[in-house]
């Protein structure tokens, strides 16, 4: 391993062992709070691949995280699934959309791209409120008595324990940060970059550029998915909110404020993007400008997101 | 509908009435105990009440005359001396009318600023997408949102709604006078969501009962911004036209469907008033609802025999007569229903009172103390109307109104009874575990 791979891997080893360590020494608010900030990062992340590796701008992402969060939370609700099964089910129903849609979009590309994600999102978001029989439409359901628990490895998982959720997000967020450092590392993300950088000349090199995009597609959708599915199953509630374009926007913004193209990027991203709201809405009523304020000072000083401008200015090593 | 029959037919019911009623006991004794009032009196810590309040987002024109009303009920029982001694202090969270943000504040009330209950929130994903996080950290949750869904038994022992009627029985109450005054030929527009799937499946039903049926059904999807389109779907025969829409559209929705009618033949229009919450009737090209009826839980303008109890809860919060603000006549109230919170904020403090509610470890006393309540009179504390309460399903039930539109004000026209409204208990939260 070269020095900057050792370095690059104890980075975020070391991010990993932190986030392991702060339950220990935060309060309770912040425990909770992480959790779901694991979870959205996870997101990020899905998102991230798509357009800060392979450079395939997304508007509607948020159709894949509902998708996750649907394919896990119906079968719970309706047909009384376990959790563990109900997860693994949305992974595979996630992976399989962004498949099919990626197959559609990549037809496309540039402004193209991004409107046709984007009408495929309010397809799907139409979609949970028009079958509100079955999907509880805007009001969304909240999961059964029965979904707060499960036996793993013999051990009976408590869901309403704050402890129990944070690690089990914590365990995946860590499965996510591993995958992409091996993905961007190895010759699957130099084609990812090579796609970003110049499409044509990666073409007639001789790769199957539809081919490399649509990998991205679908590891992005399963990435974002699972993190929906979790985020249903944890929190016990789904709802077709988290299918509108809002959340397609915030996947967006964390990758673009952490800096797109990093692996650790998207998660300081949506970490800032929370905290910045909670801080200024304990201090003002207007913390919408003045969190809008501090984005836009971000984005003067780090023009390519915090992580993005660190690497190009003092740590070229960062992935 | 659970009486106190019901209640004391109950066996573990009974037991815990006893132990309420010891509790009541010494919360009433309490200002003469040597020992009870030194630890009221040496107890600084005021009680907290967590309000989720949606200032930004769709529901925003709610959130600001929500957070009047509470301010100036907590105000009022600060003056009166507090809950149990002591002062009450609100902490408002923004929840941007979105469940996951609603789901956050509540986890902020229960784990940062330590509240002692939440309260507040109107829309009802917020409201359900905040109940499993309200259920599991046990932080009693007192809502003011309309919606079904408490009632529906949906939710969890931690969820209430005591301060405003739920949607269903609204429609239940109203469905007879319209088919006996409007017409039994209803056609509905309505938004095609959850909150608008209410209003289709519970007054079709409702009107079905007294004879009439629903013509057309016209959802309109959420992101439209242009009505033009659905209004030639309505079928001639049509008697009554019956319409409901919230968010930035309505007012689009309520001038053209003004502009499509024009001065043609139209049917008798029957609307809920949340289309025109926050709204001035004064407003251009509104005046084809001249003659036009709306459902009101408490009518914005104060009328002829205005009781003293919505004089003085006008005062209090700042509203004139008219319902805009006494400040600024442009700022039109969402009079229908705000008075929930007013409402909502004496019945916590009723049952912290009877329950003797000290800290936290006693939130599930204060649980069992809500569900004894029954009847709220109507008073000063309770402006819009007397109430039950049945404590099954954690709803109230109280009084309609339904008002017409005469020279740009709303005259009402009919008062539904509480009995009216009511319908058969489809859960039971008491059986569930605290």
């Amino acid at each position: 391993m070269t020095g900057s791979g050792k370095r690059s891997l104890t980075l975020h080893i070391g991010v990993l062992v932190l986030l392991f360590l702060l339950p220990f020494i935060l309060p309770d608010y912040h425990q909770l709070v992480i959790t779901r900030i694991m979870i959205l990062a996870i997101f990020a992340l899905g998102y991230n691949i798509l357009f800060g590796y392979a450079g395939l701008l997304s508007l509607g992402h948020a159709m894949f995280f509902a998708c996750g969060l649907y394919a896990a939370g119906l079968p719970v609700y309706h047909l009384g699934w376990e959790v563990p099964l109900a997860f693994l089910f949305a992974i595979v129903i996630s992976a399989l959309a962004a498949a099919l849609i990626g197959a559609i979009a990549l037809r496309t590309q540039g402004v193209a791209f991004m409107i046709v994600t984007l009408m495929f999102a309010q397809a799907v978001y139409l979609g949970t409120l028009y079958f509100s029989d079955v999907t509880g439409a805007d009001e969304g359901l909240v999961l059964p008595e029965h979904a707060r628990s499960f036996d793993a490895l013999g051990m009976r998982v408590d869901l309403t324990s704050p402890e129990v959720r944070y690690y089990i997000a914590l365990a995946l967020l860590s499965a996510a940060v591993l995958m992409v450092c091996r993905w961007v590392n190895g010759g699957l993300g130099r084609e990812w970059v090579a796609v970003r950088e110049n499409e044509s000349r990666t073409r007639m090199l001789g790769y199957n550029t539809f081919l490399i995009k649509l990998k991205a597609m679908v590891i992005s959708g399963t990435f974002s998915g699972g993190a929906g599915a979790a985020y249903g199953l944890l929190f016990a509630y789904v709802g077709s909110t988290f299918a509108s374009i809002q959340y397609s926007i915030d996947a967006l913004l964390f990758t673009l404020l952490g800096g797109a193209g990093t692996v650790l990027g998207p998660i300081l991203g949506s970490f800032i993007m929370f905290y910045l709201v909670d801080f200024f809405s304990g201090h003002t009523t207007a913390y919408l400008l003045a969190t809008g304020v501090v984005l836009i000072l971000l984005i003067m000083y780090f023009p390519l997101g915090v992580l993005g401008t660190l690497r190009k200015k003092w740590l070229p090593w960062l992935p | 509908m659970s009486d106190n029959t019901d209640i004391l037919a109950d066996k573990d019911k009974r037991k815990s009435l006893r132990k309420l009623a010891g509790a009541a006991g010494i919360a009433m004794t309490a200002p003469f105990s040597p020992v009870l009032m030194g630890h009221a009196l040496g107890s600084d810590r005021p009680i907290k009440v967590g309000m989720q309040l949606h200032r930004t987002g769709i529901g925003a024109s709610y959130g600001r005359w929500y957070e009047r009303t509470a301010v100036a009920t907590v105000k009022l029982i600060n003056e009166e001396g507090g809950i149990n001694g002591r002062p009450v202090e609100l902490v408002i969270e923004d929840d941007g009318t979105d469940p996951k943000r609603g789901a956050e504040a509540i986890e902020k009330f229960a784990t940062w600023h330590k509240t002692d209950v939440a309260y507040g929130t109107l829309f009802s994903h917020v409201v359900i997408g905040s109940s499993p996080r309200a259920g599991e950290l046990k932080l009693p949750y007192y809502v003011v949102s309309e919606g079904y869904h408490v009632a529906s038994g949906s939710l969890n022992r931690y969820v209430f709604q005591p301060g405003i009627t739920d949607v269903r029985s609204q429609m239940v109450s109203m469905a007879p006078w319209i088919a006996a005054n409007l017409g039994k030929k209803v056609t509905m527009i309505f938004p095609d969501y959850a909150f608008g799937h209410d209003h289709r499946d519970y007054f079709s039903a409702a009107i079905a009962e007294q004879g009439g049926e629903v013509l057309e059904m016209i959802p309109i999807p959420p992101t439209e911004s242009s009505f033009t389109r659905y209004f030639p779907k309505i079928p001639r025969q049509t008697e009554v036209l019956y319409h409901v829409l919230v968010g930035p559209g309505v007012l689009t929705f309520v001038k053209e469907m003004g502009q499509f009618f024009g001065t043609r033949d139209r049917p008798r229009i029957f609307g809920y008033i949340d289309s025109l919450e926050a709204v001035d009737f004064a407003t251009p090209q509104l005046e084809f609802l001249q003659g036009t009826h709306f459902w009101e839980a408490f009518p914005r303008y104060a009328q002829p025999d205005q009781t003293q109890h919505d004089q003085y809860f006008r005062g209090q919060v700042g509203v004139d007569n008219n319902g805009a603000s006494v400040n600024d006549p442009r700022d039109i109230s969402t009079y229908s229903h705000m008075f929930g919170c007013w409402e909502t904020l004496f019945i916590i403090k009723q049952a912290m009172e009877i329950c003797g509610y000290s800290g936290p470890e006693d939130r599930q006393a204060l649980i069992e103390a809500t569900e004894s309540l029954t009847e709220f009179p109507e008073s000063r504390n309770h402006p819009q109307g007397g109430k039950t309460f049945n404590g099954k399903i954690h709803q109230c039930f109280g009084i309609q109104h339904i008002s017409r539109v005469e020279d740009s004000r709303l005259n009402v026209v009919h008062t539904t009874s509480i009995e009216d409204g009511l319908y058969e208990p489809e859960a039971d939260y008491t059986q569930m575990a605290l």
